[in-house]
């Protein structure tokens, strides 16, 4: 009962994206598309899974004073293993995140559910936060990219909703991302303050 | 010209916050005041060119010289890490004052996604040295001149009467989008820039 609190906890309460403003860079850079987005939450998914696990687990061996720099090399660890699989099953999906992919070592979720959660909780709960925050992250990318493709290119992971003539281009290029964005935070305080 | 170029080119045209979507969470986190912004600009100009110029040497002489790219992200991490250590332990004993000014944004800088992911780009572009350095440091002016702009219109805004559910962060990423827009007026002036120094 409890690991189903901390998943929703990620998911809705402390939504990393919406709520924490935690992880701006790739979810501006990388959500051009609904398919870019989610594959970027889904990569930072997996490393924010196995180094709460890992950190959860070794989080009494790590003297306090290196506790930081122990976590960034778990993380950055997880992250080499994941570029090295996406170059060799997923190279499209690799080529177009490209540098965000190794830029998730900087992601301040990671780092801060290692520090605020997986330091103080056990391997099961730490698995549960991490799936939770991951999910969060994930559908967030996935939503920003989707209203970013639907009103710049008329179109939902490749699908054609509206003809393409009426997209507008620039929500798809840099500016669209920031407005996109500042519109889904003020439509989430709205809905979280009724 | 050629450096001149890159340097246009980083500044505007390729500006790292408004077209490359890096070091955006200091962008949003320390835009409030024109000086904190000015500071961490400073800041971020100092620590990006040193740390370019280390993990250049690091990549070439280190990892490419033993086979080793594989190690890129975990070493420039922890290179980077340490460096913005030891620039604060050498900055105050050096220099107090300068100390003073950057002191508070210094270990914020660790976690600025643009100082690993211009030290990796260098190395991706294939830079020399020299370009590589000049390459960093024009790009971390781009991010300075972009974080001032901001904090500028920022201060002016908290003044403004703004919709409630939009106060916050929702109205500052929609400025920042304004200005993302006003930034892609730049694009091209690099092709006609190289044409104009005979470049191409």
């Amino acid at each position: 009962m409890n690991n189903i609190k901390v998943l929703m906890n990620g998911i809705i309460k402390e939504n990393p994206t919406f709520v924490l403003l935690l992880g701006m860079c790739p979810t501006l850079g990388t959500t051009s598309s609904a398919l870019n987005g989610m594959s970027m939450g889904l990569a930072t998914m997996f490393v924010l899974i196995c180094s709460n696990l890992v950190i959860s687990l070794i989080k009494n061996l790590i003297p306090d004073m290196v506790r930081i720099p122990s976590f960034i090399v778990v993380i950055a660890s997880f992250v080499t293993l994941l570029q090295m699989l996406m170059q060799a099953y997923l190279p499209d999906i690799y080529a177009t995140l490209g540098l965000f992919i190794p830029l998730i070592v900087v992601n301040c979720i990671i780092l801060g559910r290692a520090e605020a959660f997986a330091a103080k909780n056990g391997p099961v709960a730490s698995i549960f936060d991490g799936i939770g925050m991951g999910l969060g992250f994930t559908i967030a990318l996935t939503l920003l990219g989707a209203v970013r493709e639907i009103l710049g290119t008329g179109k939902i992971f490749g699908l054609t909703i509206m003809p393409e003539e009426y997209g507008m281009l620039v929500f798809v290029l840099a500016p669209g991302a920031f407005i996109v964005l500042g519109y889904l935070i003020a439509i989430v305080n709205k809905l979280r303050n009724n | 010209m050629e450096y001149l170029l890159i340097f246009i080119t980083a500044i505007f045209v390729n500006n790292v916050v408004f077209s490359q979507f890096l070091g955006i969470c200091p962008f949003l986190g320390v835009s409030k005041k024109v000086e904190t912004a000015a500071g961490m600009g400073a800041a971020v100009a100092f620590v990006l060119t040193i740390a370019t110029i280390v993990t250049y040497l690091i990549q070439k002489y280190v990892l490419d010289a033993n086979g080793l790219g594989y190690l890129q992200t975990i070493t420039f991490i922890l290179v980077i890490a340490a460096l913005v250590q030891m620039v604060e332990i050498v900055l105050k004993k050096v220099s107090p004052a300068l100390y003073q000014a950057l002191g508070v944004f210094l270990p914020l800088i660790t976690t600025n996604c643009c100082i690993l992911g211009v030290a990796i780009l260098v190395i991706q572009k294939d830079y020399d040295l020299l370009t590589g350095v000049v390459y960093a440091f024009s790009t971390a002016i781009g991010f300075a001149l972009a974080l001032i702009i901001f904090a500028g219109i920022r201060e002016q805004l908290s003044l403004m009467p703004v919709p409630k559910g939009m106060k916050g962060m929702a109205i500052a990423l929609v400025t920042a989008g304004l200005l993302a827009m006003a930034f892609m007026g730049f694009s091209g002036v690099d092709g006609g820039l190289s044409y104009l120094f005979g470049l191409k």
